[in-house]
């Protein structure tokens, strides 16, 4: 009974949104998405990105505006395409074998889907954490966060000690770890393992950092340590987390994007607002019954 | 639909019974009594083994002493003198020049199969270097005796002696037969088995470590270079330690090539022997039994070589697998 539920009020909304022609029901869609002036650096611009597997298309075109110095949650049901959003934004998504985007993605103007922008370069200026923590193993905690600052030449020393402390800083981690930089970051509990995840990302000093479901794999403490260091980092990094859990996406972010999953099984926007709009006032009748909890 | 009350501590004793059941069945028994005697049989058939091979080699040792056999590099069946130093520093010699012409290939290969190559491609590749793991190593002697031997010789050796000559591995004489040759067929050999290792450990490293590297802002070959490689290396120093003791066993395909010469030399383009090429090479020619338990005498050295060589990797693995990522498995 319960797995009915979401088809049923899927199609619901839908004869509510009316049978007639498809035109019609864009623009309907598009008045659920909140217009974003930001100038803040970081502000990410998507335009009529898609993703596909292959010739399946796992999210439809989207369209919105994420803005800079902000947390951004992208919510919805299983499968409704946020992951593999998220993963478009800084190009990890064509990682994947089979897998391919299509539209335009701007960072302060400049598309990262452009033909000759380099992949690489794109990601060292967005940033990514994973939904379980992956410090490798075979390095130390400060070479763990040191590994991207190496990549991008810089050689250990002073400076590399003064921006690898910086990062643990930052990421609330270094009064646990001082005294054993030279440790394995395995050894850490799965809460500051994720924690050095994020200081590894931030070391390299990105725009914006992209976060899939960051807590999905840790105890609650940990999960409000990872979010109280999201609400600290806002002013100094674009955020954009993609979340399951709706209390933590009231909790930590400014805007919310909420997606779903549509007739041909592909992920789309359903609604983008500010969090306060779409926790007590949505406009689509979906999001509505999303984040009151009858379905998902 | 009414549930009968059950009698109290029925559940217990069900369960008391069954387990009773799966504990005492016969053929549990018999089976566990087979497992047993399987292994045993294992444990006889080595033991079997080394007693055979250390009464055969007896008199050797008895002439010349289980240790100073080792070390002294006499090999005069005219004059009833043995030694196996130049043998096993040939064995240990071509081995080791095999794994490193062998390893940089067979990572370069699983590499490209796991990671790179086009999903067409990749399992044609992987088919091929299967196939050449199954060729019978007598068809790798014939054919390092008439393609490998005789393109060494007419155009490597040359190049190595006018260019590198000033060391002391490059010299004449060089005529084809040689430790290098020998070297380059079991390097040839050992390709497929490091490999196809290889590409299972590699392939079994995690898609969320390759991501975190990439997420970095990292290359292809930096995430091979840094998170694959490292990920995987105790499971790669197990196949290259695979490799190598198929090497120093490997026997037909380098006394084919390999010249049998009874001396050690610096020279790698002179003819050499290893353990196992001797013992093929002369076992028929042993005339007389102090001979023969000399040659017997050689396999128990290279049974005990093996042996080291395997307890040395196990070390190795063990050392690398803890050392310094901690506990990742």
């Amino acid at each position: 009974m319960t797995q009915q539920a979401p088809t049923q009020t899927q199609r619901d909304s839908r004869d509510h949104s009316g049978a007639g022609p498809s035109l019609q029901a864009t623009q309907e869609q598009r008045s659920h998405i909140a217009k974003v002036e930001s100038t803040d650096p970081g502000t990410i611009t998507i335009e009529n990105l898609e993703a596909y597997y292959g010739n399946f298309r796992a999210v439809a075109p989207v369209t919105f505006t994420i803005p800079g110095r902000k947390v951004t949650a992208v919510i919805g049901p299983s499968g409704c395409g946020k992951s593999t959003f998220i993963r478009c934004l800084n190009r990890m998504h064509e990682t994947v074998r089979g897998a391919s985007s299509r539209g335009h993605v701007l960072l302060d103007g400049e598309d990262i889907n452009g033909p000759k922008v380099d992949p690489v370069l794109i990601r060292r200026k967005i940033g990514m954490v994973f939904q379980k923590p992956n410090p490798f193993p075979t390095m130390s905690i400060y070479d763990n966060v040191a590994s991207g600052l190496k990549l991008n030449g810089i050689k250990s020393g002073r400076p590399m000690n003064e921006i690898v402390e910086q990062a643990l800083r930052q990421a609330a981690l270094w009064d646990e770890v001082k005294d054993k930089l030279k440790q394995a970051g395995t050894a850490l509990s799965g809460g500051q393992q994720q924690r050095l995840c994020i200081a590894r990302a931030l070391a390299v000093e990105p725009e914006v950092l992209l976060m899939d479901e960051p807590c999905s794999a840790l105890d609650p403490i940990a999960t409000l340590a990872i979010e109280d260091l999201i609400r600290q980092l806002a002013p100094d990094v674009t955020i954009v987390i993609v979340t399951h859990n709706m209390q933590q996406a009231s909790r930590v972010s400014d805007m919310t994007a909420f997606f779903m999953m549509n007739e041909q099984r592909s992920g789309e926007l359903v609604e983008y607002a500010t969090t306060e709009t779409i926790f007590t006032n949505p406009a689509d009748k979906r999001t509505e019954d999303y984040v009151t909890g009858r379905f998902g | 639909m009414t549930v009968e009350p059950a009698e109290p501590g029925l559940l217990q004793k069900l369960q008391a019974s069954a387990r009773e059941q799966v504990t005492g069945s016969p053929g549990d028994v018999v089976f566990k009594l087979l497992a047993l005697g399987f292994t045993l049989i294992i444990l006889l058939l080595a033991g079997l083994l080394l007693y055979t091979v250390w009464t055969g080699a007896s008199e050797s040792i008895g002439e010349f002493g289980f240790f100073s056999f080792i070390v002294t590099q006499e090999w005069n069946p005219v004059f009833r003198e043995f030694g196996a130093l130049h043998v096993i520093v040939g064995t240990l010699a071509s081995s080791a020049i095999a794994v490193v012409l062998a390893v940089p290939v067979a990572l370069g290969i699983a590499l490209f199969i796991t990671e790179l190559a086009p999903p067409a491609i990749r399992g044609i590749v992987a088919f091929t270097i299967d196939i050449l793991a199954a060729i019978p190593s007598i068809v790798y002697g014939l054919w390092g005796l008439h393609v490998l031997l005789p393109f060494l010789d007419q155009h490597i050796n040359p190049l190595l002696i006018n260019y590198l000559g000033w060391l002391p591995f490059f010299d004449r004489p060089a005529f084809g037969f040689s430790l290098l040759t020998a070297s380059i067929i079991l390097a040839i050999m050992i390709v497929p088995i490091i490999s196809a290792i290889a590409r299972e450990v590699i392939g079994s490293v995690p898609t969320a470590q390759k991501e975190g590297m990439l997420a970095l802002g990292a290359t292809r070959w930096e995430v091979m270079w840094k998170v694959i490689l490292p990920y995987a290396r105790a499971g790669i120093v197990g196949a290259i330690i695979l490799g190598l003791a198929r090497a120093i066993g490997e026997t037909m395909a380098v006394t084919m090539v390999i010249g049998n010469a009874h001396y050690i030399s610096a020279n790698i383009l002179a003819p050499s022997a290893t353990m196992a090429s001797i013992i093929a090479n002369e076992f028929r020619e042993a005339t007389y039994s102090l001979y023969l338990s000399a040659l017997i005498h050689v396999g128990l050295v290279l049974m005990f070589i093996s042996l080291i060589v395997n307890i040395l990797a196990r070390v190795l693995v063990w050392s690398v697998a803890s050392d310094p990522g901690g506990d990742r498995r």
